[in-house]
């Protein structure tokens, strides 16, 4: 292997390849796809939140260009299973079928020679239903007198869990502290929404989908299933895909709905998602409430947390991750990095009329870390400690390491108290103690927060087969193949979606092989040449994509050795790799001359050559397969005007350990992009709907998404340790940065009101919540109300 | 989403503009810049049967000075101010305010009298102008006819047209070399709509103050008083008076009003520093 941090191997900052096609323009979304005769679909969308489907009206000249449930009769609904024991299923129809759950539901599917004419056909449709009282709020889902979503389970929740350890220790507290915390909806806003191109080759007897999707292989299997036609007749193809954040991360309806349509009417049809579907109805995240209370004695030591979860999980359970993966996460993160000896946690799944939330960048972790963060510096105040303080004394530390937490999560590597340290360094918080005294001449309040987080990522097999859920990873595999004139090609079944593996997997395969990177072209996103994945989710691509690729380019390596060595008519202990070439006593041979005879003068071979050639597939499993742990520590001061509620972040620290980095440039980028989205979760994303269950947030004036100038200059500082499990010490990093901001934007918020009495505890932080805040607080202090319900704190 | 269908007009005569107006068969709607009028097309929430492209008539994009003051026409766009077409005192207070409207890209399309004939109550034109006294040169089938915006807009998104008028230009007076100008707004993001904006002058040689309170949902809230208010240090008895316009006005959140009072107290502040 050569250096780290030298050349383009792992460690080298190398430009990104992708960037000179994506940065000129010259991409190929599935918008750019051209085809002949393709027709656009629009869907016709459901108005209502819940209500009961009496007739479709269709104009009869339309009634060929429309298509509603009763004509796909054929198509299996969408059914994501989890093996947890109570999970209730639910059958999501492709088109709305006797009922509608939710606004924006696809009640029927239009097409004709554009876009336009097919909405125009749309809005000829006449529904009529028999609406129902909608489930709109999650908590009252759970009530025995809220309507039923699903007639057949009897309540409207797809699953509780329960865990308890040791909750007889909380006797010993002296402090305990009571928060009741939401954490809102919000949708994941990729730049470049779904789309979905979907033909019949007659030729191949196949159905050939080209969708915007982080994991083609599952789209396949789910279209399989639906379809009920073989795999071996259905290719996915994910072209170049503008991110996914979990958006792309389902099977959708439209998916399904497309093929059939292809193969109903054997043309090329096309749906490309609008902004105001993306906002309504494929896919909402994030929204939790957690009850919780924290445990601590008088001294700081922390005891643990008490919470009940509720997740707002919407109509469906969607393909593959299922409606319970974000709450079973929420059970069993919601300790986080800390060792502290008692915990017990309830969580809800509940079924509501809304449309179905995924995992988005930091699933669960997200919302977990608000909550526990959020307590802590509660428990902090309580106690009047330094929030820093208070952690140091439960984190967990580097001698106990690999650690087996309070959930059985196995900590593989790291050094929190050190990242801690760093970050308080940093940001100068006795510097800022000091301002904060002092107070600011504008009459604005300073405030410094924090928040750690670790991430669980490239977990495998043994985790979700635990979750029981449609897709459970399982090795990951690469095959690597010499060209003929030396060139190297990767395939694997991971897709990259602004993750950088174009540049970072030939890295890794340059770490191997010497090949300049410019010379290794990466092969993804299309059924056809790749091995069988789970596709890029979880933080994993990096570690078993990046394992495979290793795993498949030593083989090549060991190949190549052994026709070098015959070509260089010398000894296998005479030989050696390096940059490239074997070199042997009296001169080297290049991988170019290497593969040329290969291909193109096999009489020159060694009569004991490997028959399979210079082209291999292999795989990589980790050395256990409870995934890496990376982790970090924000730090941030914020400034909040009182009369306003604005707040300006005034610096922002991030100490980052993802193990051994393979392209430190890289992982900055994702790291900024993972915070950018965190602010966006502290600050401004949220997706409020009415009473009746309408989405308020049907467009951008409406959904606020931080822009440039809403994200400060951020300042990273990395630690590098090494997971002893992953094949170069790398951990996976892609959804790291999206974790922490909203709790640590949030608790410096909270520190900057500490005098007003006032605590936001509920995401996103918006002016107006903070104005009730404070407005609250001064009316709790003036006794003209009492002490709100969410807030207990006792001694 | 895209639009449904509709037919589309591009006069190059003013005079055709009323004529087509007025035709009574289909509704028809104005295409200034398209900024606001695009997306609502988009979505389906404006379906109108004509859409009458302006953009193309040559006068409409003019800037002339006149004895009360500079007239811009409809067609003038945002970006045309910020660069600064209109010169003098007043074109540097325009410049301001329209650097300070959505971003660039928005400011190269969107125009002066589109904004003012959508009538959000959020956008920059229609407080600021109020403040700023403009009139309104509207043009309907029996000619032009000028009225000060004060006293037009009738509320959120109606700027108090009848259905054969269009805004033709804009008459903004020149402000006295003595007199102070200042703004400021609350947006929750650069280049959002605003959630509190003030607008001030105060005319010295007068002896008077205006503010106009915008972002309110509503129409803005014009306050005409006296400027011993401002020229004391202390400013309480504006700040009262304000709230009672607020209040009077039927703005009654509490905690609204203490945001727009902010919003004044910096306008306030600007104000005074400019005058040092």
């Amino acid at each position: 292997m050569k250096a780290i941090g030298v050349g383009q191997g792992i460690g080298a900052s190398v430009p990104r390849k992708e960037d000179g096609r994506l940065m000129r323009g010259r991409g190929q979304f599935v918008a750019d796809l051209r085809f002949a005769n393709l027709k656009d679909v629009a869907f016709f969308r459901s108005p209502y939140a819940h209500a009961k489907i009496v007739s479709i009206e269709i104009p009869q000249a339309l009634r060929s260009q429309v298509f509603i449930a009763d004509d796909l009769q054929s198509v299996l609904p969408i059914r994501a299973i989890s093996g947890l024991p109570g999970f209730k299923p639910s059958n999501q129809p492709i088109l709305a079928h006797e009922k509608i759950r939710y606004v924006g539901e696809p009640v029927a599917m239009c097409f004709a020679e554009s876009r336009a004419e097919a909405e125009d056909i749309a809005a000829q449709i006449r529904l009529h239903v028999e609406e129902l009282p909608p489930v709109v709020d999650m908590l009252f889902g759970r009530s025995d007198d809220a309507p039923r979503l699903h007639e057949a389970w009897g309540d409207n929740v797809f699953l509780e869990t329960n865990i308890e350890v040791n909750t007889e220790i909380f006797k010993q507290a002296d402090v305990s502290v009571t928060r009741v915390i939401r954490t809102n909806r919000q949708v994941q806003a990729p730049m470049e929404g779904r789309g979905v191109v979907a033909l019949w080759e007659s030729r191949l007897e196949q159905l050939t989908v080209y969708s915007a999707t982080q994991m083609p292989h599952i789209v396949r299997t789910g279209l399989s299933e639906c379809l009920q036609i073989p795999h071996e007749q259905i290719r996915v193809i994910a072209p170049d895909v503008g991110g996914g954040f979990g958006h792309k991360g389902i099977l959708l309806t439209e998916e399904v709905a497309l093929s059939w349509l292809a193969m109903k009417i054997g043309q090329p049809v096309r749906w490309l998602e609008d902004r105001r579907e993306h906002l309504v109805a494929a896919s909402n995240c994030r929204e939790h409430h957690y009850q919780i209370t924290g445990y601590a004695t008088r001294d700081g030591r922390f005891l643990g947390v008490t919470c009940e979860a509720t997740v707002d999980s919407g109509a469906y359970s969607s393909y593959p991750f299922s409606a319970c993966l974000e709450a079973a996460q929420v059970a069993s993160i919601l300790p986080g990095p800390y060792d502290f000896p008692g915990y017990a946690c309830k969580t809800y799944s509940v079924a509501t009329n809304k449309c179905p939330i995924l995992p988005y960048r930091g699933v669960a972790r997200t919302g977990v870390c608000f909550a526990l963060e959020l307590v802590i510096d509660a428990l902090a105040r309580e106690i009047g400690m330094q929030p820093h303080h208070f952690r140091q004394r439960c984190l967990v530390r580097p001698e106990q390491m690999p650690f087996d937490n309070i959930t059985k999560k196995h900590f593989d590597s790291g050094d929190y108290p050190r990242a801690v340290e760093m970050a308080i360094d940093a940001i100068d918080l006795e510097g800022l103690r000091i301002r904060q005294r002092s107070g600011e001449p504008d009459g604005r309040q300073v405030g410094f927060g924090m928040a750690i987080y670790c991430e669980q990522a490239a977990h495998g097999t043994s985790v979700y087969a635990g979750w029981g859920i449609p897709m459970v990873p399982g090795k990951e595999q690469c095959t690597a193949r010499i060209t003929p004139d030396g060139g190297l090609e990767l395939r694997i079944g991971a897709q990259s979606h602004g993750q950088s593996m174009e540049t970072t997997m030939a890295q890794v395969a340059h770490s191997v092989l010497g090949i300049e990177i410019e010379r290794v072209r990466l092969i993804h996103g299309d059924t056809a040449f790749t091995p069988y994945s789970t596709g890029t989710w979880g933080s994993r691509s990096m570690v078993m994509s990046g394992g495979a690729v290793a795993a498949a380019c030593d083989i090549l390596k060991k190949r190549l050795l052994h026709i070098g060595t015959w070509l260089l008519r010398a000894e296998s202990s005479q030989v050696s790799y390096e940059d490239g070439s074997v070199v042997g006593p009296k001169g080297r041979v290049s991988v170019e001359q290497i593969a040329h005879t290969w291909f193109r003068r096999p009489q020159d071979l060694p009569d004991d050559v490997d028959p399979g050639g210079l082209e291999v597939t292999e795989g990589y499993r980790m050395v256990r397969d409870s995934g890496t742990f990376g982790y970090g520590v924000h730090a941030v001061s914020v400034a909040v005007d009182p009369r306003t509620g604005e707040v300006e972040i005034l610096d922002y620290v991030i100490v980052e350990d993802g193990g051994t980095l393979i392209n430190p440039m890289v992982v900055d980028g994702q790291v900024y992009g993972g915070t950018a989205q965190g602010i966006g979760t502290a600050l401004y994303e949220e997706m409020p709907f009415d009473e009746r269950g309408q989405p308020l947030g049907s467009t951008f004036s409406d959904y606020l998404l931080p822009g440039p100038t809403e994200v400060p200059s951020l300042r990273v500082l990395h630690l590098e340790t090494p997971s002893p499990y992953s094949r170069f010490g790398q951990k996976g990093v892609g959804e790291s940065g999206a974790i922490a901001p909203p709790a640590a934007i949030t608790n410096a918020i909270n520190d900057a009101l500490n005098e007003f009495g006032a605590e936001l505890l509920e995401s996103p932080v918006t002016p107006r919540r903070i104005l009730e805040a404070i407005d609250r607080a001064r009316q709790v202090a003036s006794g003209a109300r009492e002490a709100p319900a969410e807030m207990v704190s006792s001694t | 989403m895209k639009p449904a269908p509709f037919a589309y007009h591009q006069p190059t005569e003013i005079q055709q503009i009323s004529a087509v107006l007025a035709q009574a068969d289909q509704s028809s709607k104005i295409l200034a810049g398209g900024q606001s009028l695009g997306p609502m097309l988009n979505l389906r929430l404006a379906q109108p049967g004509r859409l009458i492209d302006i953009t193309r008539i040559p006068s409409l994009k003019t800037v002339e000075q006149s004895a009360r003051g500079v007239i811009l026409g409809a067609c003038v766009t945002h970006a045309n101010i910020e660069d600064g077409c209109v010169p003098g005192r007043i074109g540097e207070v325009l410049a301001e305010i329209a650097r300070g409207i959505a971003f660039r890209a928005v400011r190269n399309r969107g125009t002066i009298g589109g904004s003012l004939a959508h009538a959000d109550p959020s956008a920059d034109w229609v407080t600021t102008l109020m403040a700023l006294d403009a009139e309104l040169g509207i043009r309907g089938s029996s000619g032009l006819r000028w009225r000060p915006l004060a006293g037009t807009m009738r509320g959120p998104f109606d700027i108090g047209l009848a259905a054969d008028e269009w805004i033709e230009s804009i008459r903004i007076p020149h402000i006295a070399s003595s007199s102070v100008w200042s703004y400021a707004k609350l947006a929750r993001k650069t280049g959002e709509f605003a959630h509190a904006m003030v607008a001030l002058l105060h005319e010295p040689s007068k002896s008077t103050l205006r503010m106009v309170f915008g972002a309110t949902e509503a129409a803005p809230v014009v306050i005409n008083c006296a400027d011993d208010l401002i020229t004391g240090r202390d400013i309480s008895g504006l700040t009262s008076l304000a709230e009672a316009q607020l209040r009077a006005a039927g703005l009654l959140d509490t905690l609204d009003n203490q945001v727009h009072l902010a919003v004044m107290q910096r306008t306030v502040l600007k104000a005074k520093q400019s005058r040092h």
